[in-house]
């Protein structure tokens, strides 16, 4: 049992060992050829432990962790090693002694409740369904204890939320929910795949203290996956380090925070450091975005409501919020794909047309976007060749040798070697170089502005880092303006110089960076800003301790 | 509770509304045949007057939205009007014929639906195994097969060599029960080896697109037994897909009863559409394709609906 | 990809094609030997009085003669140019009206998509088989009307097909990107849409070319498509329909023709599907 700031000192007080993986090798299925992906790992886990495993995608985490129940995805299968579960290793046994420990003594908890919990079932059937299939309970014994799991989890009305059907209940009720699935039969261990992940900030603080608590009081040992160290800082004893299906390093939570050996240990932790200085608009210049009074609708629902602000020549404004925010409708009105109910879009100083239909072709090439996505953003028939090449056609007028001299230039610009990926089909690239030629893309027209779409949302920690950098770099060699949206803190503090907070359709607060990152602040903007998980081990104990009664009630 | 209802509502309106344009086209079809209608029934000898007397009397001489109307409300009242070939009322000519092709059908039906869920779910379950390759064949060469070829191979191996059944569905009003399984066999099965086939290949793709859902997974992952997983998680969520399956399906059976009324010379609605077709029969033909067209429509509507009536989410909204 | 990059993909397709993809392609060579080839390779020729009537299979003539004595290993050859070709006529025409139509849907949105989405519902509302015999009823039964009918009601399914892909591909965040460059609508289609729907739409042909044959087929056996003495598959059956009460196979001739050809299409678009898109199912 672990007190809050004791993570990792207690450790010989930890129960005997639960669950031991020796040279752990799993393969996956591409196109017909099998790959090994999981490379020979050793794992301990002892009873009551909680161990976070990290890594970027492509690390293997999710795949070790359903292959502690002994489990392989449809397209993966467990090729060597041995896992042994209390003395019983699944690697060997036959599938029926596998099935009898999952759901009775090691349970899972996936990424998305949503998709997770069958539609045509209410919550409550689904939660007895294992200790009663496996024998281990009554229905009416089950029912009580989800119950009361329900009550523990701060889910509202426990006695009759799980009469509910799934669609019924919001995101972060679910994940609860699900969380007590998992704990209905009382497991020795119980697997959690992103928990967070697909939740809103504000949500995932909540979640995460439910698990916690749980966690504890049941003195269940976890193993809990996730991409981001600073939320598994706050879950685990000690922490595993994964990367391309191979072992980095692995160690007491606090003591591999503060002392990591690793290269890529330390650029994990690194990766929310990043900062710039925040600068000031240059004095006389016209702003080269003035967005007032803009009042935008879908049809019948209101989006934005009567927001106003700025994007001064050559500086980085970001825009910030939460899903539902109308951050990206913002975007969609300033390109001109969503013209606004009320209000006008000045771009350096003249008023553009609302639809973008009827703006001009050099209008059009001033304001460039990126997406979030960049899988969509490109079409999968085409070379990068012609990506980069059409806007230099299509708004330059560039041909011939010209052009392609051009297209190298940009290559070399956003760090990709040239010869290696101008015939390269758009499909061959990874998350980061899609991104990058989506950058690339942009900047062939010659723009002022640009508008990032959440760019990084979609990537690992580390390869986003390096977008953001490579943007810092652009915006200081060409004197680009940037219209930064997103929903992640750290990522506004590393790259604004000012500040768009945004709710609900409307402006909660703006400012300079460093004003808003101070106190006093709008009470949406201060929830926001301690919701980010940091570093500390010990964040989110003395977060819940200063909010108190008041979180515990909100039950969202 | 009211959106579901709604939804329902809406749909039902649709249905109705596409059956009253269908209607009208199928009356247009008279419209647009060359030369007069009446001159064409009563030949090259009549004189001008008969023609008009004869137009007068049909209601040709009125324009065609009131006509429309006419004949709309004649045939609701059940006065289905006359065939040119025969002058014979075409309701006492199509009574017994629509009993007998409903009769086919369900016949059919009954052995076809069964078999091929039965199947196609296996096939799901078990996919990729030598079952399953075998039986995506041979559901491949019967889709892909004419109706008639079936026909004639059942007639030629099991009436003529086998001599088990009659090659001909020969039937009257006053045939058996008993005797119209025997005599209808052949044609039952050749109208259910292509049905059965096009289910089968339905079912077993829209089981396999549940089966990779997430819940499913879980439901593994909850160590839960293969069968109950199937039974309690996989099939409440097939229902929507598997009554759309069928319904489109037996919607398919009404336009395969046609040929196969032809080859066993089975006297049913369709062997009376092709040959009024031939005779350019049009108020038969009229007749029929809206007969046709009204199974179709309400099939395709059922299948609508169930749809929407099987869908946890709206059954049970927030 | 560099050219010898393509043959050497090529090669591989074709060596890892399944037996069921082998016999397709055998066949569909067959008979398009047969069809632009027929008045070489026919023994006899098409309307030529070869013997005596209903001969059975295996004697002189391989497939005997018909109820009229004419020779049907023959009529099936020549059978295969008229049927087949006309087959495919329709399905050009066809899945062109249905391609046009669909993308303008799909591109055109909102008052396009209504429109035609409303029209194509009310000629899919019936089965085609019923609609096609309404019209027949009106204009005749010839050979141009019959293409013409087929052609209109087959495009519906194209149209479908062609809508949804393109609605799929339309949404897509890089047509937004052209779109928001100001490239022309011309421009979109061609070089956003197109190389991304080629494939389906390769295999709806396919799969259209073998509704429109059976389709064809039926028709014909029924009387009311191809009319004698042109050699037909589907009529060449309901001719010689009583040879079957005297024990003879013969009209199961040409009916497994027309099974065989759309097998093998069939055969065919499944191993395309399966290469092209990676489906493991």
């Amino acid at each position: 049992m672990s007190t809050p700031g004791d993570n990792g000192s207690g450790e010989t007080a930890r129960g005997d060992v639960l669950l031991e993986m020796k040279g752990l090798r799993l393969e996956g299925r591409v196109d017909e050829a099998w790959t090994e992906i999981v490379h020979g790992v050793d794992l301990t886990l002892h009873r009551g432990e909680v161990l976070g495993l990290i890594g970027e995608s492509g690390a293997g985490k999710s795949t070790i962790g359903l292959a502690a129940l002994g489990y392989a995805r449809d397209g993966c299968r467990i090729t060597g090693g041995q896992i042994f579960f209390d003395g019983i290793d699944l690697a060997a046994a036959p599938e029926s002694v596998r099935r009898r420990l999952r759901g009775s003594r090691i349970a899972y908890v996936a990424q998305s409740a949503a998709a997770a919990f069958n539609p045509a079932h209410r919550l409550i059937d689904q939660c007895t369904e294992a200790p009663v299939r496996h024998g281990l309970m009554s229905y009416r014994e089950a029912a009580d204890a989800a119950q009361d799991l329900y009550g523990r989890l701060h889910l509202p009305e426990p006695r009759t939320i799980g009469f509910r059907y799934p669609h019924q209940v919001s995101g972060g009720q679910l994940q609860r929910a699900m969380v007590a699935m998992a704990m209905a039969a009382k497991p020795d261990l119980i697997i959690f795949d992103e928990p967070t992940t697909a939740l809103d900030v504000t949500t995932q603080i909540e979640v995460m203290a439910a698990i916690k608590e749980i966690v504890e009081q049941f003195d269940t040992a976890a193993i809990y996956v996730t991409h981001d160290l600073a939320v598994v800082a706050q879950m685990a004893d000690r922490i595993m380090v994964m990367r391309d299906g191979n072992l980095v390093e692995e160690g007491l939570t606090r003591a591999l925070l503060d002392h990591p050996d690793e290269e890529y240990t330390r650029a994990l932790i690194a990766v929310r450091q990043l900062r710039k200085e925040a600068e000031a608009p240059i004095a006389g210049q016209t702003p080269i975005l003035q967005v007032e009074h803009v009042t935008a609708a879908y049809g019948d629902v209101p989006v934005l409501h009567d927001i106003s602000f700025e994007v001064p020549r050559k500086r980085t404004v970001a825009i910030v919020g939460e899903s539902g925010s109308g951050k990206s409708t913002a975007a969609r009105v300033i390109t001109g794909l969503l013209p606004p109910v009320s209000g006008r879009i000045c771009y350096d100083g003249t008023e553009l047309p609302a639809n973008y239909r009827k703006r001009s072709r050099d209008q059009l090439r001033r304001i460039q976007m990126i997406n979030q996505m960049p899988d969509t953003a490109l079409n999968p028939k085409h070379h990068v060749r012609d990506v980069i090449g059409r806007p230099l056609s299509f708004y330059l007028g560039q041909q011939g040798t010209e052009k392609e001299e051009r297209i190298r230039e940009l290559l070399a610009l956003i760090e990709l070697e040239p010869d290696q990926y101008i015939d390269r089909l758009t499909t061959e690239l990874s998350g980061g170089q899609k991104q990058r030629i989506c950058i690339a893309r942009a900047l062939a027209a010659d723009p002022d502005l640009i508008i990032c779409d959440e760019v990084t949302s979609a990537l690992d920690q580390l390869v986003g880092e390096g977008i953001l950098r490579l943007l810092i770099r652009l915006q200081d060699e060409f004197g680009l303006s940037y219209m930064f949206i997103t929903h992640d803190l750290a990522t506004v503090r590393a790259i604004a110089d000012e500040v768009v907070v945004m709710k609900d359709g409307e402006i909660v607060e703006s400012g300079a960076k460093n004003e808003i990152f101070q106190p006093p602040h709008h009470e949406y903007t201060e929830l926001l800003l301690s919701s980010v998980p940091e570093m500390d081990p010990d964040w989110l104990d003395r977060l819940l301790a200063k909010r108190g009664d008041e979180f515990r009630d909100r039950g969202i | 509770m009211a959106q579901i209802a709604k939804m329902v509502a809406q749909r039902m309106a649709l249905g109705l509304f596409t059956l009253f344009v269908i209607s009208l086209i199928i009356f247009l079809a008279v419209e647009f045949l060359p030369g007069d209608f009446a001159q064409a029934v009563l030949g090259q000898s009549a004189t001008p007057q008969n023609v008009a007397a004869f137009r007068h009397e049909l209601g040709l001489d009125q324009p065609a939205y009131i006509r429309y109307f006419t004949w709309l409300g004649d045939i609701l009242h059940g006065d289905l009007g006359r065939s040119f070939a025969s002058q014979r009322p075409i309701d006492t000519l199509i009574a017994g014929r629509v009993y007998n092709t409903l009769f086919l059908a369900a016949y059919a039906a009954i052995i076809a639906v069964p078999t091929a869920l039965t199947f196609g779910i296996l096939a799901a379950l078990y996919r990729n195994s030598v079952f399953d390759r075998l039986v995506n064949i041979a559901a491949l060469t019967a889709v892909s097969s004419p109706e008639f070829l079936a026909a004639y191979i059942l007639i030629f191996i099991f009436a003529v060599h086998l001599g088990w059944f009659p090659p001909i569905a020969r039937i009257t009003e006053h045939t058996s029960f008993m005797d119209r399984l025997e005599i209808l066999f052949l044609p039952a099965v050749t109208l259910t080896l292509v049905t059965m086939a096009h289910m089968m290949r339905m079912t077993r793709a829209a089981i396999i697109n549940l089966m990779a859902s997430p819940y499913i997974e879980m439901a593994r992952l909850k160590g839960l037994r293969r069968g109950r997983i199937i039974l309690r998680h996989a099939l409440p969520n097939a229902l929507a897909p598997i009554i759309n399956v069928v319904a489109i399906n037996l919607a398919y059976l009404i336009v395969g009863v046609v040929v196969v009324e032809v080859v066993f010379a089975y006297p049913g609605l369709g062997q009376l559409l092709v040959d009024s077709v031939s005779k350019r029969d049009m108020p038969v033909v009229q007749i029929a394709c809206l007969i046709f067209a009204v199974t179709y429509i309400l099939l395709n509507l059922l299948a609508d609906i169930g749809s929407i009536l099987s869908n946890p989410r709206l059954r049970h909204p927030k | 990809m560099k050219p010898i990059q393509t043959l050497r993909k090529t090669r591989k397709v074709f060596r890892t094609a399944p037996p069921t993809a082998w016999f397709g392609m055998t066949v569909i060579l067959i008979v398009l030997i047969a069809g632009l080839f027929a008045p070489i390779v026919a023994p006899y020729g098409e309307t030529e009085i070869v013997g005596a009537p209903g001969l059975t299979i295996g004697g002189h003539f391989l497939f005997g003669t018909d109820q009229i004595g004419r020779d049907i290993l023959s009529r099936v050859i020549f059978g295969a140019r008229n049927t087949v070709g006309i087959a495919f006529i329709t399905t050009i025409l066809a899945f062109s009206l249905g391609l046009v139509t669909g993308l303008l849907a799909a591109v055109l949105g909102r008052w396009a998509d209504q429109l035609l989405s409303r029209i194509v519902d009310i000629l899919m509302a019936i089965p085609s088989l019923i609609f096609a015999l309404l019209i027949l009823t009106m204009t005749g039964t010839s050979i141009v009307n019959m293409v013409l009918v087929i052609a209109v009601l087959e495009s519906t399914r194209v149209y479908r097909l062609t809508r949804a892909v393109g609605m799929n591909v339309g949404v897509l965040d890089f047509v937004e990107v052209a779109k928001l460059r100001g490239e022309g609508l011309w421009w979109i289609i061609r070089h956003e849409m197109l190389p991304n729907i080629a494939t389906p739409l390769a295999a709806e042909f396919g799969l259209r070319f073998c509704f429109v044959f059976l389709f064809i087929s039926a028709l014909s056996f029924l009387g009311l498509g191809i009319q004698p003495p042109t050699a037909d598959w589907g009529s060449m059956v309901r001719e010689n329909a009583t040879l079957i009460s005297f024990g003879l196979p013969t009209p199961l001739v040409p009916a497994a023709a027309i099974a065989l050809l759309t097998v093998s299409v069939n055969f065919v678009v499944d191993w395309f599907l399966y290469q092209t898109s990676g489906l493991k199912d």
